[in-house]
Parts: C-alpha cells; structure tokens; sequence
C-alpha cells in the first residue's frame, strides 16, 4: 500500500471498490484488519476468536478471481466478524458460555451461508453477555470487552464486542442479535450504526437461540450505507427457518417530507440531560430539513419492559434446556443423571442466564401461565397494536436509542432491575416486531448517543434511506481510536 | 361392599410412514446404525430451527378423518417440556391445546354382536424420542446408557380416546379395529414389536356411588406395552390389583406402571403423586399450522373405503360374518380377496379357500397375504381347474401346496407330476374290474347292505389312479359293475 490512509479506515464499500480496482488485493486487506485486531484489540478485547489462518486462506483464494468475479459478489474483500451466538462450520462458537466448552459448529448458520456467498472474509467471532442475555457484555463468562471511546466503560451490549470491534475499526462490518435491544443498545453506546431487522427478514437458523420469538441477526456498521449493504446480503427467506418471511413487499415512502412520530412516552423521566439535549437537536435537524414532527404517544409503553422480561426468559428457559452435558459441550461428572444435569448446568451457566432461566421456568409453571406468560402476550399485542396506530399517523417514529450513555464498567453489577430498565426505548421495536436503526447522533461529554428510528413491518429499507438523508446533516464521526490527526 | 366399574383410557402413538423425519430432511426409516439418521436439527445442536414434514400433516389429517374427527383449520404446536437423555432440546414438540383433530369415534362391536362407539377424544402430532440402550440387565444396576438418535424427531400421530371403555376386552377390540382402520390408509407400519404402533392404557375403578368426574379418579397408567394380547393381559391384571386393594380397604395411587410379559404382572414404575409440570408452551419456531378447509375436505373425499363400510359390504353380499371379520382385520387378505373376486366369479370359493387353505400355508410360514408367493390370479387359476373338473378338491390342495413352495402356476404343476383328473370311464373301468375281482368279501358287504363297503372300494380305486379318478364316476362306475356283475340275479 502507498502512504494513503490504512486500509482498515476504509468502510465496507470502500475496501470492495478498492479490491474489485485492484488498487489492494484482498491478502493485504485482511493482513492490514487481522493487524488492527492485534494492536486494538488489547485494549478493547472485542474477539473472543480471531481465524487468521482461514481469513487469510479466503483472502488468497479471492486474489485469483477475476474483476467480474469480484463485482459479481457484493462483499468480495470485505472483513466481517460474527457475533458468537452465530455459528460458522469448524469454528468454535461459545455463546459467551463456559456451557458449551470446546463446542464447534459442524453447520453454518444461514446468515454466514450467505455471507460467504457474496465474499465476505470472516474474520472471527466477537464477545458477548453469555447467551445474549444483558446490556453490557460484562456477564460474557469468557472475556471482558470495553468500549474504544472509553476503555472504563462498557460497550453496551449484548452484542459488545461485535460493536467494539467496528467502532475500533477492526473490522468494518459485523453481524449482531437482537432480542430486547442487543444490536441498537451497543450500536448506541460505541458510536456506530446498528439495525435490527422487521422479526422474520433475516434467517435465524444457526443463531443461538435467546428468544425465537424475539431474535433477530442485524447489521453493525460504521455508515448506513453499509448496513444497508450487509442486510440487503443477509435478508431473505429460508427453508430452515419457518418464521423467516418469503421475500414480501418492501414498504416504500416517498421522498418527503415526512411526518416523523415523537412518542411522548419516551421522553419522559429517566433520560440523561446530554442524550436529551443530542437527540433534540437532531429533532431540530429533522424539522429544519423540512420534516413535520408529530408528537404520538404508544401508550402501552410503560408496561413493555415488564412484559418483555416474562416473555424472554420464557422463551429462553426453554431454549437452554438442550444444554445438558449430554451431546456436546461441557459435562459435569455426577452419580447419577440428575446430579449429572444439575452439575453441568451450574458450573456451566452464569448467574444472568440462571436469573432469566429461573424467571422463566417460573413464569411457565402450572398455576402461574395465565397470570404472567399469557398476560405478558396480551401486552404484547396491546404494544404492537400501538405501533399499528400511530404509523397510521406517521412515517417514521424517532426515538433516543437509550436514555443513558455507556455506563462504567461494574456500576450496574448488583442492580439487575437498572440494568433492564436501560432497554425501555428499544425492547418494544421486539415485542413489535418492527424494524429499528440506531445512528450516532452526536456525543455528550465525548461519548456517543445513538437516535433510533423505527418503522413499520417490512419498512427495513425505508428507515436506511430515510436515516441516510439525516447522516449528512449530521458532523461527521471521528473514530475513537482512529487514525492520528 | 362396594361395586365397581371398570374405566378405560387408551393413548395410541403411530409413527407416520414418511420418508423423513417431523421436522428435518432425515431418514425416518426404522433401525440403521446408531445416530446415523441424524442431523444439527435432530440433534439438537445450538441454532438450529424446526420445519414442518408436509407429508406428516397430510398423513396425520388422514387418520383424524378416518377416525371420524374434526380437523383444525388452524392448530398449533407446543413444546413439552422435560430432561431425559433421548429427548435432544430438552422439549418435545407436540400439540397441547389446539390438536389437529378432536372429537372423534371409532365403533368396536362386541361378542353379542352389539356396537358400541368409544371417543377418540384427539389426534395431535408430534416428534418421537430417541432410545437409551442400557449396558446392563435392567436400568437399575446398568453401568451406563447408550444414547441413539436414530428415532428422535419420527414424526408420530398421538390417539387419545375417552375413558368409554369397560373392560381389557372392550380395550383389545378398540385397538383391533383402530389398527384395522388405520391400515387403510398406508400411514404406517403399525408394528407394535418394533414400536411403530404403541398403546398406554389408563386403568381405573369406578364406585358405584361415584358421581364425579372420571377424571378425578385415581388412575394408573400401564405404559409402553408392546402387543393388543399384552395391553389386554395388562389391564385385566391391573384391574384385579385394584379390586383387591380397595376390598383391603387401602387407596389406589395415581402412577405409572409397567407391563412383565414373563409374569403377566404390572409393575410400579413411578409415582405421579407430585405430578409432572411440563410447562407447555406456544412452539415460537413454527407458526400455526393453518390448513385450507377445502384441502381438508378433499382429503375427506379421498378416504378409501373403511373396515365398517367393507364389513357392511361384505356381509350384504352374503358372507358369514366371522369370515368378514378376518378379512377386514387384514388389509392384505381383504385386498388379496378383492383381487382374486374381481377375476373369478364364486366368491365363496376364493374366501374358502383363503381362509383355510391358503391361510394355513401362509401362517405356517410366517408370510402375508402380499407377500405369498401364491398371487390372487394363481388361485383363481387353481379354483378354475376345481370348477372344470380337471381337479378335485383333494388334488387341489396338493397343488395349491406346490404352488405355494414353489411359485409355480396350478397348470404347471398339475403338468409335472401327471396330476389332471381322469374323467373317461374307459380308462377306470379295467382299474374297477380288477378291484372288484380283488375284494370279492367286500363287494359282499356292501351287497348286503354295508355302505361303508362302497367307500373302501372307492379308495382302492383312487389309490391305483394315484389319486386322478373323478370320485363321483368312480363311485357311478363301481355301482353300476358290482349291479351288472356280483349282484345275485333277480329272476
């Protein structure tokens, strides 16, 4: 490479332009990333896996394409890093868990078919909160990741380290899961762009399942040109997923102005003067642009944090069971089958996915299904019914994506109930099953507050375009450990 | 002292013969190496996703309309929830409030003759479990367990019927005629002893001053028995226990019980005392099975013809109704029947002989009727032969016994070893002199009145013909030589 900026500055366009040119083979391109990954990732502790053999290897393998070859694959020379809830065949995949030990995949997920179908280069797999299961990947059981702006800071999470990675510009695309906020919440806090796709658009084969009914595999880029480029990569329907929806209509808006939806509900106490004072300037960025913004109000707000830590855990308890000792994973000797079981899953869980995993069971007990699980689903639906009528009204609905900032690393260790409280703007876009995007908005106090932008079913395109035309308006982001001035 | 009513609950799983399993693309066939049939899905492996087996369904809504039950338009799966080493998530996919088919019957008649219609209160779908294999005699002292796979995620049909059933008798006519009807419709092997058909009987008594709800009474329940004689032996041991119990004086206890073909006894397994909490749930994987009512309808219409109705034809058609029974009761010797009648016309004679010939020579060898080597044409053609009298009755067998070792056809065989029937008197005639002039004390008897004398000469005669005289001409011919030749004069 000449003297121009690293290669790893670049962002995922970028790099593919520069690769299908020729003007950097996609060797150097990996060699110049699995580098970054060695110098940042020290500080950051973003991966938990990094396969330099195998990226490099498919480097090599992409350098003997042709220029059609390359431009027929739209992320040939691009890195990618997967969160490690997503299996990828031959590699390890922990969950953040010690539960499944020296676990390898022996299938890919749908969405890493996918990828290395249009060329992208996996690069690794990155940390996260143990079974996705919390906000800050500090309840990952296998590693401590930090936020790049901020190493005293958590990064968010649970997708932390697939957020750290891309803010720290070791790669410049990574797949995320979100069930309750894990793709927007990190997104938000490490200054990146994060999506969490309509429930349905994106195959959740081979993503360790949270919350089926919640889950989805997202986009984490640094532009929402990219994120628009890898959810165009990984969307779609799949026969191995029955909820993954068959290729329906895009929703389509016009060019605006728009009528963009403020919902009352969630700016109210709890948000932190320096996000409220970020998101309402991008508010006024909106309105000066031309937009109308219309104050709405989704009235079953207050009751979704509560609904979703029933529906959740439900859900998971379920999920977990399969992790016994028995086929895979760790096993914990015992006597007999029992002690065998409860051993395994002792050791094996951490004290976050034993909380939910108790929540859970309990809230699926005979005697007890009616009043939490079933009421939990009626304010489920009550919630996705508020989104029906305020898009009626609105064609966008704009929202802080948390109302904090990354908080400090261990503040929030023994207070489980903040730490849900933090998901309150971001866990109905689940309960919905509406699309969410989170862009940096700006800093406060030099840290990132996300602005997230949601929209009806199906309207996962039109939040890219629509969020796009404000990303302009918007001073652009200086990465914070990035190049030397 | 207290009267009692015996009360009877059978729950039925049928694996489905599908290709491939309930929710993967693997083999579903039975046996096959240990976890050679397996999958990341049927393993259980993390991330991965259930899709629904379409020919299950359409199998499964085949036998709830056979068995006379409503189908869902809309019904759903749930997870069932329990740690066992051969259930690889953890949960059982089934179908708890919202079954594919309810409210549905199936109409067992008893020695009198009587019908009665026993509920067959649903028929949900679900996926099987694996199997343990324990080193070891008995899962007490075994050392260890191996885990196969092999079967986890077989689709199943699971068959719940009402407690309307009085007696172990009552019980077996209700599985005989519900394996009967679901052999119509080729959904299945239907193997008890290789488990593809597998009963759980709820046993329990009722006072005679109960009132309540069946329900309520404390039942047992006799898991996995492997035949209908065994489900039979079961519940009439389990009810003798009851009934001795409460003439003690003490309680029955709500458990699960198994079966010792060797003693014929039930055995505690576990008690349900703290019973179990499956937690069921909505299966978040699967969306609801939604099923087009007119699919639904057109599957009705595409039922074939069902033991009751067959029953009902052939005794219309004047078959005794014991040999209805037996034909119904084995779909491949009523097909076989079918055949053979729509080729030849005296329909008792194919059913005689299927019945008792043929039958015999298949049940010593351990064969079916589809699989005899005797096809339905090769026993018309043989029967053909008996009608012309080139054969008769007795030769017919021989040949039927031939035909049946060997797959060759009656023609052939009577061919081979000279067996047609020799019915020119010429030829018989110098044989009958000759038997006459033999037996001159015999002829004497008959001409004084000893009939029986008649049937010695005749077999002398057939045994010198090996057996191809036409008995009545012999008979004819031997009557008419002792009136011309022995018979004292007349003037």
């Amino acid at each position: 490479m000449t003297s121009k900026k690293p290669l790893w500055d670049h962002d995922a366009h970028s790099l593919h332009d520069l690769f299908c040119e020729g003007a950097a083979s996609a060797e150097e391109i990996v060699t110049s990333h699995l580098e970054r990954i060695r110098s940042a990732d020290s500080s950051v502790g973003a991966f938990l896996y990094v396969d330099e053999a195998g990226a490099l290897e498919e480097a090599r393998r992409q350098d003997r394409w042709s220029a059609v070859e390359r431009r027929e694959r739209p992320l040939a020379g691009v890195p990618v890093a997967l969160k490690d809830n997503i299996v990828a065949q031959g590699m390890p995949t922990t969950a953040g868990s010690k539960i499944l030990g020296e676990f390898r995949s022996p299938y890919d997920a749908t969405v890493v078919v996918k990828l290395k179908q249009a060329g992208a280069m996996i690069v690794g797999k990155t940390n996260l909160d143990e079974f996705a299961m919390g906000s800050s990947t500090e309840h990952s059981a296998l590693a401590e990741t930090r936020n790049p702006w901020d190493v005293s800071r958590v990064p968010g999470g649970s997708s932390g380290g697939s957020a750290a990675a891309v803010a720290a510009q070791m790669v410049p695309l990574a797949l995320g899961s979100d069930t309750g906020g894990s793709i927007r919440q990190p997104a938000s806090y490490c200054g990146i762009v994060g999506m969490k796709p309509t429930y349905g658009r994106v195959s959740r084969y081979g993503l360790i399942a949270f919350a089926s009914s919640l889950d989805q595999i997202g986009p984490m880029t640094r532009s929402i040109r990219d994120a628009r480029l890898l959810y165009e990569v990984i969307k779609g329907a799949d026969a191995h997923d029955s909820t993954a929806l068959a290729l329906g209509e895009e929703r389509t808006v016009s060019q605006g102005p728009w009528r963009i939806g403020v919902p009352r509900e969630y700016f109210g106490e709890g948000m932190e003067a320096g996000v409220r004072q970020v998101t309402e300037a991008a508010l006024e960025r909106l309105r000066s642009m031309g937009h109308e913004l219309v104050e709405i109000s989704l009235p079953h707000t207050p009751y979704a944090i509560a609904a979703y830590y029933l529906i959740a855990p439900a859900e998971a308890s379920s999920n977990l069971s399969r992790y016994d000792g028995v086929r895979y994973g760790m096993r914990a000797e015992g006597r007999d089958l029992v002690t065998m079981y409860e051993k395994t899953r002792d050791e094996g869980f951490g004290a976050e996915v034993k909380r939910r995993i108790l929540l859970g069971t309990h809230a699926l007990s005979a005697g007890y299904y009616d009043a939490y699980y079933l009421t939990a689903q009626k304010v489920r639906t009550l919630i996705r019914q508020d989104f029906d009528y305020a898009f009626r009204e609105v064609d966008f609905i704009v929202t802080p994506t948390t109302p904090d900032v990354a908080f400090r690393r261990g503040e929030r260790d023994d207070d489980p109930i903040k730490m849900y409280l933090g998901d309150v703007y971001t866990v109905t876009a689940n309960l919905a099953g509406i699309p969410g995007l989170s862009i940096p908005a700006g800093l406060a106090d030099g840290l990132p507050v996300g602005l997230q932008w949601l929209a009806p079913r199906l309207g996962d395109l039109s939040l890219f375009d629509a969020a796009a035309t404000l990303e302009t308006q918007l001073e652009p982001m200086v990465w914070p450990m990035g190049v030397d001035e | 002292m207290n009267q009692y009513q015996v009360i009877v609950g059978l729950e039925v799983h049928v694996e489905l013969k599908t290709a491939t399993k309930l929710f993967c693309s693997c083999s579903a066939a039975f046996g096959g190496e240990p976890n050679t049939h397996t999958c990341p899905v049927c393993l259980g492996m993390p991330g991965v996703l259930p899709v629904i087996n379409q020919e299950a369904i359409r199998l499964a809504t085949r036998s709830a309309l056979a068995l006379n039950c409503t189908v869902r338009a809309v019904s759903k799966f749930d997870r069932k929830q329990y740690f066992y080493p051969d259930l690889p998530k953890a949960y059982q996919i089934s179908q708890y409030d919202q079954p594919l088919g309810e409210y549905g019957w199936v109409t067992i008649r008893g020695a009198d003759g009587a019908a009665k219609k026993i509920g067959v209160r649903r028929v949900h779908v679900e996926e099987d479990a694996g199997k343990l294999n324990h080193l070891g005699q008995r899962l007490g002292d075994a050392t260890g367990s191996l885990v196969d796979l092999n079967r986890a995620g077989v689709p199943l049909i699971e068959i719940v019927s009402d407690p309307d059933l009085r007696s172990a008798e009552e019980a077996r006519l209700y599985l005989t005629e519900l394996r009967a009807v679901l052999s119509y419709l080729d959904i299945s092997d239907l193997r008890m002893e290789e488990g593809s058909m597998r009963c759980d009987a709820n046993v329990s008594l009722r006072p005679a001053d109960f009132q309540g709800n069946l329900e309520d009474l404390p039942r047992v329940e006799i898991k996995n028995v492997n035949s209908i004689r065994n489900v039979q032996r079961g519940i009439e041991y389990e009810v003798a226990r009851q009934r001795e119990l409460l003439a003690a004086g003490e309680r029955i206890v709500k458990e699960t019980r198994g079966f010792d073909d060797a003693t014929g006894k039930t055995y505690s397994q576990r008690s349900k005392e703290e019973a179990n909490d499956y937690r069921y749930f909505p299966e978040p994987d699967l969306p609801p099975l939604v099923l087009d009512p007119q699919w639904i309808a057109d599957m009705k219409r595409g039922l074939p013809a069902l033991p009751d109705a067959i029953r009902a034809n052939l005794i219309d058609r004047g078959m005794p109704e014991k040999d209805a029974e037996v034909l119904v009761l084995d779909r491949e010797a009523y097909e076989y029947w079918q055949q053979a009648t729509a080729l030849f016309q005296d329909e008792r004679l194919v059913t005689n002989w299927m019945l008792s010939d043929l039958s015999r020579l298949i049940n010593a060898r351990g064969e079916s009727f589809a699989n005899s080597r005797v096809r339905p044409e090769g026993l018309v053609a043989l029967l053909g032969l008996i009608q012309s009298g080139t054969l008769s009755g007795r030769m017919a067998k021989e040949v039927l016994e031939a035909m049946f070792e060997t797959g060759q056809s009656a023609s052939q065989v009577v061919k081979d070893r000279g067996l047609s029937q020799i019915t020119d008197a010429s030829a018989i005639q110098s044989i009958v002199d000759q038997v006459l002039k033999d037996n001159p004390a015999v002829v004497q008897d008959y001409l004084s009145g000893k009939e029986k004398a008649l049937a010695f000469l005749v077999g002398q005669v057939m045994k010198q013909t090996r057996g191809q005289a036409k008995p009545d001409l012999v008979n004819q011919l031997l009557k008419d030589s002792i009136q011309k030749d022995y018979a004292p004069s007349q003037d």
